[in-house]
């Protein structure tokens, strides 16, 4: 123990090593001690996102779980401020309330790893920065905070960026925390930039497209004066290999009218705005000699609901890699590996989810090369335990991570947070 | 102006100016270092053109490599260089120093690739922001960030200082614009970050460096999202009896689930200004006036023009114009892009604050300034980006009475330390640069600048990039000025600023 006098004490410890601050100044105390004693720490929310990143050997857990609640929500300001370990799901319940929403669609990781919803925190969501389908319109996590507070590593409470998008005072530290992966401080606030949810949701799914005619219509709508919000692509291959939740079991909706590859185009607004894209589009994609399905409302939700929260890898045992990429090199990418891996396509063509069976670490070796070739990098999002102790979880060249070592240090000067959650050393 | 405590003249530096200057010209061809006096005057300051101060001398590299070398070799004999790009900056960003050298990036002029399939341009940093509109246009395509200098203001400091413009609400900033640099470090290092994907992995540099004022590097090369026109775009022209029912108006709009491409407002004081000086026909009777974009498909945008149309007349309109063509929709803009002049035709200075409010403290705001305007003896005139919260207030004076301009100063602090006060910031879109650099403690405390100060020195840690900027230089808050213009005098009066 190295908190003197609070040993026992149920504030900060509900196990020997697991510190549970009830508020920022707790945070701040905790973190001071643990600096002052070298101590590595592994920082968590929730913990739903936990698995994604290089193991940890930590002394610590400092869980800041008990971060959790509203601060202030102003709807006509459009933003939200919480405590930074607010379970998103909350957030989002509140915000639908006053017919508004978090743009970015925040993703469902507990499909993937427990087989059932987990969404995990707001601190959780900033931390690894993955952003939902609407991303290539509205922007991503990073673009939707505002501000923050945290403890950096000496344990100093610092804060960054205030309430309004407007604000070029001081370097923009919001971003800087965003997909930093609790290396950089110990979020304790958080505020969120929100936007009115549009009141319809419609989609748009052609049917039986090749790889090739999808990514050219992908392409088509994200250059579309049709105000698109959503553009995925969910193929029916591999036929091949232990694959769970093809699309047919996993979208089993009324009117989805024919069977084959799904490439699906969400519209969302007003009625009348919609009906009138929706007449558009029927021309700019020559739609009226293809298979397609209309999804209204309901079933429109539904549907994105299902992509967004990644039930396509629902309790999947393969190995599950994230591929970003320049819209363009879409087809080059999945023809890579057609047949071989099961995957879909979001973001209009620049995002490729992957799920491997039996993967190797020769094999992300050679697929993460093309990806960087094609401009693109790979994440390995879960990895089962053959790959446990993989080194390589994201795609990073040697210069940038020199650079990212002095920011890790002007913030955690010993290195206690997450020591090598990103790389070696980091 | 009052002055402002620059860092310290390294002596050394001045002494071996000619050997500086020698050795520059063995790094870049000779005719690209400008030593003499009559070279470097264009460079001794931006468009804040109050502060002047001419460097040791002015560098115009080519390429990236010739940034390196030339970053490399001050780093190493420890010399200051400021980074400028076309120098329209309004908060003295690229005032130059005694000591330093100025590196101009004039000569980074290209459009480098049109790359419509992946929605994106590279240009190098010189290129001014519109001309990146002009060259993907034939295709119904534009660059989002509209700052008002845009005919002039080059992308690379678009970058350095995280621009508007008019529509920020609804297309986000510079930052939420961009999906890659080419950077070079005070240490020489070239540096690629992001490219043509979303979100790089790793942590947020383009995120860090966007708005870092050029503290942290310099831009060489800027990768731009490109967007598809919207289909249709039509404005609304309303007045209000009073400035609360604008300013309820303006909450009402948003709070009904509308995102307007972009919402202005304007007080009395401005509208009788500008539609003076620009006949835009704007309703003079009234005591604020909105202009409200909304864009769209033909019928959303025709929705949205009813519902505005009802909230304004809920809010007691005085007046509702809604433009029925393109000519039309300019016009109302007509006025409100002629502020700046418009206040410049009234009073032989003017003084330009910048400064962030949460959309509701509008009235409150706007009733302090009235108040202070009263304290200090000095007109006002209020423009107000009032989708984003970003006010404009304009301070009218004559710079030749030194008690005048004195009582400016201190008035456009007070508004600025308000902003803040009732939950805003310093500056929305302008910048911190030399002149805000002693009100940072207003916002910030000694632990959120330290750790500011450390990000800095992780990335030029001898402090050579950019000193005397954006951060205090005293440990005391001072209180100094802001975009002060005379008599016309200012760097781009041919510019529109709004």
């Amino acid at each position: 123990m190295f908190i003197e006098g609070e040993k026992n004490s149920q504030t900060f410890q509900d196990s020997e090593n697991t510190l549970k601050p009830n508020d920022e100044l707790e945070v701040s105390k905790i973190i001071q001690d643990l600096y002052k004693n070298n101590l590595p720490t592994e920082i968590i929310g929730s913990g739903s996102k936990r698995q994604i990143g290089k193991k940890l050997q930590c002394a610590k857990t400092l869980k800041l779980s008990k971060l959790s609640g509203v601060i202030e929500y102003l709807p006509e300001e459009l933003y939200i401020k919480v405590k930074a370990c607010t379970p998103i799901f909350e957030i989002e319940t509140l915000l639908k309330k006053h017919n508004q929403q978090l743009a970015f669609e925040p993703l469902d990781f507990g499909y993937m790893f427990f087989g059932e919803s987990n969404k995990g925190t707001a601190a959780g969501h900033v931390s690894c920065n993955f952003s939902g389908s609407r991303r290539f319109k509205v922007g991503s996590i990073r673009d939707h905070v505002l501000g923050f507070r945290a403890v950096n590593g000496k344990g100093e409470i610092i804060k960054s960026g205030g309430t309004v998008v407007k604000n070029v005072t001081g370097y923009d530290l919001s971003k800087l925390i965003c997909g930093s992966y609790g290396t950089l401080v110990a979020l304790t606030e958080l505020t969120f930039k929100v936007l009115p949810a549009k009141e319809n949701s419609n989609t748009i799914v052609i049917h039986e497209l090749s790889i090739q005619d999808a990514a050219q219509i992908l392409n088509k709508v994200a250059s579309s004066s049709s105000d698109v919000s959503g553009a995925v692509f969910l193929p029916t291959e591999p036929k091949i290999g232990n694959y769970n939740n093809n699309i047919e079991q996993l979208f089993k909706l009324n009117d989805l009218k024919f069977k084959g590859s799904f490439t699906a185009i969400r519209l969302e607004g007003s009625k009348k705005s919609i009906l009138e894209r929706l007449s558009d589009l029927n021309k700019e994609l020559n739609l009226s000699n293809k298979k397609v399905s209309n999804l209204d409302l309901y079933q429109s939700i539904l549907f994105w609901q299902k992509i967004n929260n990644l039930e396509f890898f629902n309790n999947s045992k393969n190995t599950i890699l994230r591929a970003v990429i320049p819209p363009s090199t879409c087809t080059k990418l999945i023809n890579y590996f057609k047949n071989k891996y099961k995957y879909f396509v979001d973001w209009a063509g620049s995002l490729v989810w992957i799920e491997a069976e039996n993967f190797a670490e020769d094999e992300l070796f050679s697929l993460r090369n093309f990806i960087v070739n094609l401009g693109g990098y790979l994440t390995v999002i879960k990895r089962p335990h053959h790959l446990g102790s993989l080194n390589e979880i994201f795609t990073i060249n040697l210069n940038r991570l020199n650079i990212s070592k002095n920011i890790k240090q002007s913030f955690d000067p010993k290195g206690i947070f997450n020591p090598g959650k990103m790389y070696t050393g980091n | 102006m009052s002055e402002l405590a620059l860092p310290k003249v390294d002596k050394s530096t001045i002494l071996n100016r000619d050997k500086i200057v020698s050795k520059l010209k063995r790094i870049i061809k000779s005719e690209n270092v400008l030593d003499h006096n009559d070279e470097i005057k264009p460079y001794e300051t931006d468009a804040l053109s109050a502060y002047k101060q001419k460097p040791l001398v002015v560098v115009l590299p080519e390429t990236t490599q010739e940034v390196s070398e030339i970053l490399k070799y001050c780093n190493k004999e420890k010399i200051k260089v400021i980074p400028r790009g076309a120098g329209t900056g309004l908060s003295g960003g690229a005032l130059p120093l005694k000591d330093s050298i100025l590196l101009a990036l004039g000569k980074f002029n290209k459009i480098l690739e049109i790359d419509f399939e992946n929605r994106c341009v590279i240009a190098q940093p010189g290129v001014t922001n519109l001309s990146i509109t002009h060259a993907v246009q034939h295709k119904g395509f534009y660059y989002a960030p509209d700052p008002s200098s845009q005919i002039a203001c080059s992308i690379g400091g678009n970058v350095a200082e995280n621009s508007g413009g008019v529509h920020s609400l609804k297309y986000g900033t510079t930052s939420n614009n961009i999906l890659g640099l080419e950077v070079v470090f005070m240490d020489g290092t070239i540096s690629r970050l992001g490219g043509k994907t979303y979100d790089s992995e790793g942590y947020d540099l383009l995120g860090l460096i966007s708005g870092s004022e050029g503290l942290l590097c310099v831009i060489t090369e800027v990768t731009v999202k490109i967007l598809k026109k919207p289909q249709t775009v039509k404005a609304a022209l309303i007045g209000f009896p009073t400035i609360e029912d604008g300013g309820n108006c303006v909450s009402d709009i948003i709070a009904s689930g509308i995102v307007p491409a972009g919402m202005e407002m304007m007080d009395k004081a401005l509208i009788e200004a500008t539609d003076n000086f620009s006949k835009a026909g704007y309703p003079r009777d009234a005591e604020s006036m909105l202009i409200v974009e909304l864009d769209g498909t033909k019928s959303e945008v025709d929705e949205l023009i009813n519902k505005v149309s009802a909230i304004a007349k809920k809010n007691n309109s005085s007046s509702l114009k809604i433009s029925n063509n393109e000519e039309e929709r300019l016009k109302f803009w007509a006025g409100r892009k002629a502020a700046f002049p418009a206040c410049g035709a009234m009073a032989p200075d003017y003084y330009c604050m910048d400064g962030t409010i949460p959309r509701r403290k509008l009235s409150e705001v706007l009733k302090e300034i009235s108040r202070l305007s009263q304290k200090y003896d000095l007109p006002v005139a209020n423009a107000f980006h009032a989708g984003d919260g970003n006010l404009h207030p304009l301070i009218m004076f004559d710079a030749n009475d030194k008690e005048q301009l004195e009582k400016t100063e201190q008035f456009g602090t007070d508004i600025l330390k308000y902003c803040v006060k009732v939950g805003g910031v310093l500056t929305g879109e302008h910048g911190v640069g030399f002149e805000k650099r002693e009100l940072m403690c207003e916002m910030f405390n000694d632990n959120d600048i330290q750790q500011q100060l450390r990000i800095k020195k992780a990335l030029d840690s001898h402090s050579l990039l950019n000193p005397g900027k954006v951060y205090p230089i005293l440990r005391k808050c001072a209180e100094e000025g802001r975009v002060h213009v005379h008599r016309g005098r200012e760097k781009f009066p041919d510019i529109p600023r709004f």
